[in-house]
């Protein structure tokens, strides 16, 4: 977890990975310039560095960035959730951009997703077509780019969660199910090569029975057990 | 060198700052002396009412402020509970009101800010937040400006904090139409050996000043916040901070981390009266004196007079004693958080506040005399004289049509859904977040244990209006109710009390009942009064707002294993009312009333005190014994409403035969009571746990179906769920124009 100041789901993302699903997982400062062997990088949700100037765009500037994108570059494993998926997105390690909410309001309420891809890192233990229920709370998710780039991004499958209905139909621009306005509804898009993923809304708000919903656990178990078995092999991403 | 020039220092320059004369008298008296300036204001600010209740003190005596969970009453920046596992809870709630109706978005921002500041300088995470809130009506001058900034101000501040905002309640009335009311409520969790205080101590050990630079912003604040406002009040919006949450959320993380550094004596954030109150009040626990160079003060701008460093109310801004030579360890935490330090000074055994500034000695004040010592009043107190007439009973008209007068009530801003309020707040960053916001109380997780917290704000500014000791004590009985009905215990309260004007011997009648009402509901409920605040002035151009003591309680509930819900899960659950089953017939101050016909009159509904502790206790054995699904207090709106919400949920429909002598009492607001659901299989264990415990229970009617059905004397009413939801989910942002 990259603790940037101002990131605030840190310590969220970090019970998940340590106290659900018993993994070493550890913070990285800011001003890190290694990740210290780490082989899946977070970054968590929040404000960083207030998100003066723009969601994401002082933080893309900050030294562990520049680690995190040679992580990238090697085939590392990133996930970048809300505020660090607006910092993927400042960084080009995602292409397009976020927009205020349709509605110009913090919205903080459960979406549905729709899996596009089941063939990612991230979603191996997921289903295409399944839809999950998870919590987003932003103020800037409404994503944007050129229709070119957005033709491009869907030529290339790098679209991997949808906003739809609770039954899995489009929702198009309706704001009881596309709440932030996102173009083409969508939620989260990975890199060509599929090891970086961001999304705006927060599977780690959904991993524990007693929160009443799981749906954001399998998410992470997917990618852990992919570093396990790559680790076992000898391979994928990060140092050891 | 600049040459410190000050003006003349009279006795009318100290009534321009809210002092009297004999307040002025005083001083000069402690002194022995005229005092500086500086010293002037320093003064004016610990008296004002804001800072030293001088007119509330010898009535908050009154409150019980123990019991078996209390660490840390009333006197420090928050209470602290023992909430069991090793675990404490500090909670607080503080008004924002003034600052809020001038500026509502920084307003409400500080408001957050400074009560987050509260319980994070005592050495707790900050895990939770409430807000009560009071407007006027949406369509009085300003009030939807008013509405949105506040909402965005609080949203703003909680979000980029990452403290989530779990509940709360919004109440609209007239009365707040030129004085709206902000009560923030903040919560955290720290391990029980690690409670920090605000208590300075050890001659020599050093003050170091932490955070945000200081500027001429809110200066004089606690003064403002203690003058009712007249026509002219926006001139005061120099008076109103400005909050930076991110800098807040960088603070809280380096104060916890300092504080593990076990270099830290005594910490205290700068809120009300900025750097005076938080050195003042550090130095006057610990009875000791101190030395303050007010050239280290860290300025936003060059120029500032000692007089407006030690008055700014600048904001996310930390006070601190550290151990002498252990100074830099503090410091290095702060700086690797990208915050600025400041050696401000050191701990005296003078008992005196000596401030230098340019090798002038600005002030030389005895503390304990202008903090402990602090002028006290026992001010005039009489009932209103048209309070007969407020009291007298009212025509109830009758009711026709059960479900259109249902439908009417959840169609005002008073009674509609809240949501388009909360969806705006973070209610589930740091993963606690059971039951958010919408329910009875919200319920959080204490990681680590299989026991939740539990917690609700509740008051009901009409009942304390026309009897403010039953309203009080209402507001604290539906408190523990709501608590009850997640199987919660409560193990303590903070208030915030919100009224007018006390130099009227009415408001002070009024402030003093409700006290009282309040202090006897603590009691027999067993929630004792660990932290508050009080918010006199609330007037503008001489109509005072309705008396409004705010309660936030908090409450624990032992396993979370068989957490009900306040809505219906269920098909074929059977739904029971608890408590008196006849409805009773009391309409005094009740939203029917009020809301559909225009009548706020009558004594509001009684209060029974053993039947609520009867209810309350057979609740938390339900609850925990797994034999709810579904429990829901009444409150404003009675039964009906209470039906009504409990469908929301998953939109289920409901049939039930109203136990009423007549349509009318669907609305009576009897208190003491609440509809729960069960299994048809379960049934049994409930009502037979219901007589064992001495509550009346009445099975009403069976969980099913996509209508709201409700029966009476061979009639019978139905409407779609869908319907009654769609006119209660819209009709506020409908009301606000959205």
């Amino acid at each position: 977890m990259v603790v940037f100041p101002g990131s605030n789901c840190d310590h969220d993302v970090y019970h998940v990975l340590k106290h659900v699903l018993g993994q070493e997982a550890f913070f990285l400062w800011h001003d890190e310039e290694s990740l210290k062997g780490a082989e899946l990088v977070v970054l968590p949700g929040g404000f960083a560095y207030g998100d003066y100037l723009r969601a994401g765009a002082m933080a893309a500037l900050s030294p562990v960035m520049a680690a995190v994108q040679r992580h990238a570059e090697a085939g590392g494993f990133v996930l970048g959730i809300c505020n660090g998926f607006q910092v993927l997105l400042e960084s080009h390690l995602l292409p397009g951009a976020m927009r205020r909410n349709q509605n110009l309001r913090f919205l903080c309420q459960d979406v549905h997703l729709r899996v596009e891809r089941n063939d990612l890192p991230f979603t191996r233990d997921l289903a295409v077509g399944q839809v999950l229920r998870m919590p987003i709370a932003h103020a800037e998710g409404n994503y944007e780019d050129s229709a070119e780039k957005l033709d491009a991004l869907e030529a290339a499958g790098q679209v991997v969660f949808r906003y739809v209905r609770p039954d899995g139909s489009p929702a198009g621009n309706n704001p009881e199910w596309n709440p932030n306005g996102a173009a083409r509804a969508i939620a989260g898009i990975a890199n060509p090569r599929g090891n970086v993923l961001g999304l705006m809304p927060h599977p780690e708000r959904c991993a524990e029975e007693i929160l009443g919903n799981t749906d954001g656990l399998k998410l992470f178990e997917s990618v852990v057990q992919l570093g396990a078995k790559a680790v076992a092999a000898g391979g994928y991403g990060g140092r050891r | 060198m600049t040459v410190l020039q000050e003006p003349a220092v009279s006795a009318e320059l100290a009534r321009s700052q809210g002092m009297t004369e004999e307040e002025y008298e005083r001083l000069r008296q402690i002194l022995g002396r005229e005092p500086s300036y500086t010293e002037l204001g320093i003064t004016s600010a610990l008296w004002s009412e804001h800072c030293s209740y001088k007119s509330s003190k010898i009535y908050l005596k009154e409150f019980p402020t123990e019991g078996p969970h209390v660490l840390q009453g009333p006197g420090e920046n928050a209470g602290v509970v023992d909430v069991g596992h090793g675990w404490v809870a500090v909670f607080k709630m503080e008004s924002h009101n003034h600052p809020s109706f001038i500026e509502p978005y920084q307003g409400s921002m500080t408001g957050v800010g400074g009560i987050l500041r509260d319980v994070f300088t005592m050495g707790a995470r900050p895990i939770a937040c409430m807000d009560s809130l009071r407007f006027g009506d949406i369509d009085a001058p300003r009030m939807r400006f008013l509405i949105d900034g506040v909402v965005r101000g609080i949203g703003d501040y909680g979000n980029c904090v990452g403290i989530p905002t779990v509940g709360g309640e919004t109440g609209f009335h007239p009365s707040y139409n030129g004085n709206i009311l902000v009560n923030a409520f903040a919560l955290g969790v720290a391990r029980r050996d690690r409670i920090f205080n605000a208590r300075a101590s050890g001659v020599g050990n050093p003050i170091l000043y932490a955070g945000s630079r200081t500027g001429r912003d809110g200066i004089h604040g606690a003064t403002m916040a203690s003058e009712s406002f007249e026509a002219e009040s926006e001139a005061k919006r120099p008076t109103v901070q400005v909050g930076d949450p991110f800098t807040e959320k960088i603070l809280l993380e380096a104060c916890l981390d300092a504080m593990r550094t076990g270099a830290i004596v005594a910490i205290q954030d700068m809120g009300a009266a900025g750097l005076t109150s938080s050195t003042f009040e550090m130095a006057g626990r610990g009875g000791m004196g101190m030395r303050l160079d007010l050239d280290q003060v860290p300025l936003r701008e060059a120029g500032l007079t000692p007089y407006e460093m030690m008055l700014s109310e600048s904001q996310e801004r930390m006070v601190l004693v550290a151990k002498r030579g252990r100074e830099e360890e503090v410091a290095k935490v702060f700086r690797r958080w990208g915050l600025e330090v400041a050696p401000l000074g050191e701990v005296t055994a003078t008992g005196r506040a000596v401030l230098v500034w340019h090798g002038e000695t600005v002030a030389d004040m005895p503390i304990l005399p202008l903090t402990q010592e602090a002028p006290v009043y026992r001010r005039p107190a009489e009932p209103p004289a048209d309070l007969a007439e407020r009291q007298r009973s009212p025509e109830v008209p009758a009711v026709a049509d059960p479900l259109g007068d249902l439908a009417r009530l959840l169609a005002t801003p008073e009674l509609a859904s809240k949501r388009w309020i909360w969806r705006q707040y973070d209610h589930t960053v740091r993963t606690n977040t059971v039951l958010g916001p919408g329910g009875d109380a919200a319920v959080l997780l204490l990681k680590g244990t299989p026991a939740g917290l539990a917690m609700t704000s509740d008051v009901n500014p009409v009942y304390c209006y026309l009897d403010p000791r039953r309203g009080g004590a209402q507001a604290v009985a539906e408190a523990v109710r709501n608590l009850a009905c997640v199987g919660a215990e409560p193990v303590g309260l903070t208030d915030c009390l919100n009224f007018g004007n006390p130099e009227r011997p009415e408001i002070l009648w009024q402030f003093r009942e409700a006290i009282r009402g309040m202090s006897e509901a603590c009691r027999v409920l067993g929630a004792p009064v660990i932290s508050g605040n009080v918010s006199f002035y609330n007037e503008t151009e001489g109509r005072s707002i309705h008396p409004t003591p705010t309660v936030g309680m908090v409450g624990v509930i032992p396993d979370l294993a068989h957490l009900p819900e306040a809505h219906f899960l269920a098909a074929a659950d059977r739904i029971v009312l608890l408590g008196s089953a006849g409805g009773g017939g009391e309409f005094g101050g009740s939203a029917y009333l009020r809301l559909l016909h225009g009548v706020e009159q009558g004594l509001p509904p009684a209060v029974d005190l053993n039947a609520e502790a009867r209810l309350a206790a057979l609740l938390r054995q339900l609850v925990a014994q797994g034999l709810l699904h579904t429990a829901h207090d009444l409150s404003e709106g009675g039964l009906g409403v209470a039906l009504a919400e409990a469908c929301f949920g998953r939109l289920l429909g409901a049939e039930v035969e109203l136990p009423l002598s007549s349509l009318a009492d669907l609305f009576s607001e009897t208190q003491a009571r609440a509809i729960v659901a069960a299994r048809p299989a379960t049934l049994d264990r409930l009502l037979q746990a219901a007589a064992a415990a001495g509550v009346p229970a009445l099975e009403i009617g069976t969980v099913g179906g996509a209508d709201l059905v409700l029966r009476a004397g061979g009639d019978t009413w139905r409407t779609p769920v869908a319907d009654l939801h769609e006119i209660w989910s819209t009709a506020l942002p409908k009301a606000l124009g959205l």
